[in-house]
């Protein structure tokens, strides 16, 4: 056993979106505060931490990495995979640099976690230390003229457009929740649904300091550091740990998007209909109903947006308050969305969900046809926002979500392949989500000039061998057409076919710079164990 | 729902149910740490199951569960090494022969420590562990002989009967949050505890007995016996009133 101690900056309460683990955690604090008295000594043999460091640390948690009041259950966003780690929330980056001084002097590895909205395996390491980088949530600088948010790195999304939208600034690209942060968004470098348009978030990130595994930082732009700047963005959280970040907002006249809902018959319609619009708005995203088969399959509905014109909005003021932002609280106007989600519980099967796809596609199609209306920010971009708790309905098994990115050309076979493949396996995704892509400068970038078909499935503990089977034969599919895959939103893609993803070398470059950034592999994750195994990281550049 | 286990660990795994269980474990696919007092032992059966599997699978640590001090850290240990632990095993048993004449307060208490205390050292953290995290599964193998308390073996029947008290409190303290805790009662189970004796009737091997433990501790069954058919002696044997059993010779 490794015997550990951590300094008197490690932190201590924590402040939890959820009750209960903030509950726990607060007696987890009683019942160390106990503890505490001999750190001292034992500091005094570890002698590593620099005065200055030292000065501005407070006594407030265990004196050990691995305590197990530290200990907790980290799942996964889906909640069909997480893992037991020890679980550090710093609240200060003093406590922050005190926890990787320690992890470097023990030599202990670290897993980094920003909201936890990653679905897969990206934001947790098993019986590993765990750095929860959400109570890191300062606005340091906003500037309401030019739009450029300065901030540390577990600000959220929800944070920074409530904070801005008053100036008349939105987020150029979020993800379809409000609740990743900014770090975590980074890390994984997210898109939205205008990702043609605008790329992913780390094309708006201005600059950022990368607190390296050593303690040391570097300030990374495109400008000052172009390489380990495109590599740390989408490195999910392999190289450093971004302690604060420039972020480049949009200018908006309104609060207001304007969405038009257009009904496509099939898949080739699906995709020509969403390649016509990319240049014509901001938004587009596509929704298939993939229970269909036959002529029919890859039918849905695509939903295309644009910010309104200065003077389309009669009273922009009124539109920009965060009040008319809030999503609504009851849907249909009486039922409360609090327990939406278990309303939908008994229609989360196949049955269930084959009929409501189906009504969707016959409400698309009648209803909704070539319908133009208005609708707010929040409410547009925040799609899985809508009904809160919804992954709570897929309990006890949680739900996985396999997208892959595939070239224009090829993307029509391959997503038919995927879509029958599902119908076959009798494992029809719940939910698809079609959208368009362009290729950008990052070096373990998702995105390709093509399309992404993102599929839900529910996970039981009948199915999950077979839905880990469907995933490498859709997985497959995707590398021979020269695809991708997007580390978070992934669980289950085997090792081999996404390291085939990255056919120019990309991988070998990753690996030779994060040799060069964190020589003894101290930051990992069980993605990373997963993706990329066997020391691979260690071995492509020895 | 049933439950897949991916990590175990298994105090008593030099022989016996605990040895069949680990061995069905790693040949599942888990990784298993294999805890027990006799090193050459516990090896040899690790090597074993490593060879069989073609890959390492069981992890052997060396412990004397009259060690109840030296738990805390081991057990802190285990799913560091294991890289998770969704299943606690406690199989450690004893079963001294007592004479016909025999008050031997030693022995008793060799067999209180080893049968009760021990699983009481392994399973309280195993709990709090599991309550903390909300999950994991909990198998403590009891005995039909803890059911009554016969003539032929005090210690026994009594380590045997409150370390099912214990399991049952375990149970209801921890459930809520999702944790299990599976009381197994075996019948007679062909191991080297059982070795040579005479009388024994229904015997399974300790594979057998394994396989069902398995079943019942992924389906997290409250109190199983194994086989099933157990259920219904110890019902009988149960339902035998006090001035009646005790001119019986069982």
């Amino acid at each position: 056993m490794t015997p550990s101690v951590v300094p008197p900056s490690a932190p201590s309460v924590v402040l939890s979106a959820e009750g209960d683990a903030a509950e726990r955690d607060a007696t987890a604090r009683d019942s160390t505060a106990s503890g505490v008295e001999d750190s001292e000594s034992e500091d005094s043999q570890a002698g590593a931490n620099t005065p200055a460091q030292k000065s501005t640390l407070t006594v407030a948690g265990t004196k050990k990495l691995f305590s197990p009041e530290r200990l907790e259950w980290v799942p996964g966003w889906g909640q069909a995979v997480g893992a037991a780690g020890y679980v550090f929330r710093p609240s200060t980056l003093e406590a922050l640099q005190g926890v990787v001084d320690l992890a470097e002097e023990k030599d202990v590895p670290l897993t980094l976690r920003g909201a936890g909205c990653s679905y897969g395996d990206a934001a947790f390491g098993p019986e590993g230390v765990v750095v929860d980088l959400s109570r890191l949530k300062r606005i340091l600088s906003w500037d309401p003229d030019t739009g450029v948010l300065e901030a540390e790195p577990g600000v959220t999304i929800r944070d920074i457009w409530r904070y801005t939208l008053g100036d008349g600034w939105w987020p150029a690209v979020v993800p379809g929740t409000m609740f990743p942060t900014l770090g975590g968004c980074l890390a994984m470098n997210v898109h939205g649904k205008n990702n043609w348009a605008r790329g992913t978030v780390g094309d708006h990130c201005l600059d950022l300091d990368l607190m390296l595994p050593s303690g040391s930082v570097q300030t990374l732009s495109r400008q000052q550091s172009p390489e380990l700047f495109h590599a740390a963005i989408g490195s999910f959280g392999q190289l450093g740990l971004m302690t604060r970040i420039r972020w480049q907002l949009k200018k908006v006249n309104s609060g207001l998007v304007e969405v038009e809902a257009v009904p496509a018959k099939n898949l080739v319609e699906m995709l020509t209909l969403l390649d016509e619009a990319k240049d014509r708005y901001e938004y587009c995203v596509g929704w298939i109903d993939a229970f269909k088969g036959g002529r029919g399959l890859g039918r849905g509905q695509l939903h295309f947006a644009r910010y309104l014109q200065e003077g389309e909005d009669s009273d922009p003021q009124q539109t920009l308050r965060l009040e008319a932002q809030d999503l609504p609280e009851t849907f249909l106007g009486i039922v409360p969305k609090s327990i939406l989600w278990r309303l939908m519980k008994p229609t989360l099967n196949r049955l269930g969900m084959r009929l409501t796809n189906a009504a969707k596609y016959a409400s698309a199609a009648t209803l909704d046809r070539g319908s133009i209306y208005r609708q707010s920010l929040a409410g547009y971009q925040f799609l899985l926002d809508y009904v809160p708790g919804w992954k709570k309905a897929y309990l006890p098994g949680g739900l996985i979500q396999f997208q892959s990115f595939v070239p224009r050309e090829a993307a029509e076979g391959v997503f038919r392949g995927q879509l029958e493949l599902c119908r076959l396996r009798r494992m029809p995704s719940f939910l698809a989500v079609l959208k368009r892509h362009r290729a950008d400068p990052f070096l373990l970038t998702h995105a390709v000039d093509g399309f992404s078909l993102a599929l839900d499935f529910p996970v039981t503990s009948r199915n999950r061998p077979r839905l880990w089977a469907l995933v490498r034969e859709m997985a497959e599919l995707a590398v021979a057409a020269g695809g991708r895959f997007y580390p978070a939103k992934d669980a289950a893609i085997p090792s081999d076919l996404y390291r085939q993803s990255f056919a120019g070398g990309e991988l070998e470059r990753f690996a030779e710079i994060k040799d060069r950034l964190d020589p003894h592999c101290r930051l990992t994750s069980a993605l990373t164990q997963r993706l990329l195994p066997d020391g691979f990281l260690e071995k492509a550049t020895s | 729902m049933a439950t897949e286990f991916h990590h175990a660990l298994v105090i008593g795994a030099s022989s016996g149910i605990g040895e069949a269980l680990a061995r069905r474990l790693a040949a599942g696919g888990a990784l298993v740490a294999l805890v027990a007092r006799r090193e050459a032992e516990l090896n040899r059966i690790a090597t074993e199951i490593n060879e069989l599997c073609g890959e390492k699978r069981a992890f052997p640590f060396v412990h004397d569960v009259l060690d109840r001090e030296a738990v805390p850290a081991l057990f802190e240990e285990v799913p560091r090494t294991l890289g998770g632990l969704d299943l606690v095993v406690y199989a450690s048993g004893v079963m001294h022969p007592v004479g016909f004449e025999e008050y031997d307060t030693g022995k008793d208490i060799h067999a209180l420590e080893v049968n009760l205390l021990g699983a009481m050292a392994w399973l309280n953290p195993a709990a709090q562990r599991f309550n903390r995290l909300g999950g994991g599964t909990i198998v403590g193998i009891g005995s039909v002989a803890g059911d009554r308390g016969r003539s032929g073996n005090p210690a026994y029947n009594t380590a045997k009967g409150a370390l099912g008290i214990y399991l049952e409190a375990l149970r209801n303290r921890i459930h809520r949050r999702g944790a299990r805790v599976v009381t197994i009662k075996p019948g007679f189970v062909e191991t080297p505890m059982t070795h040579g004796m005479k009388g024994l009737f229904w015997l399974i091997t300790a594979d057998r007995a394994a396989e069902i433990i398995l079943q019942k501790a992924r389906r997290g069954t409250g109190t199983a016996y194994v086989p099933a058919r157990w259920r219904l002696v110890s019902w009988v044997i149960r339902a035998i009133p006090s001035w009646l059993f005790r001119r019986l010779k069982v």
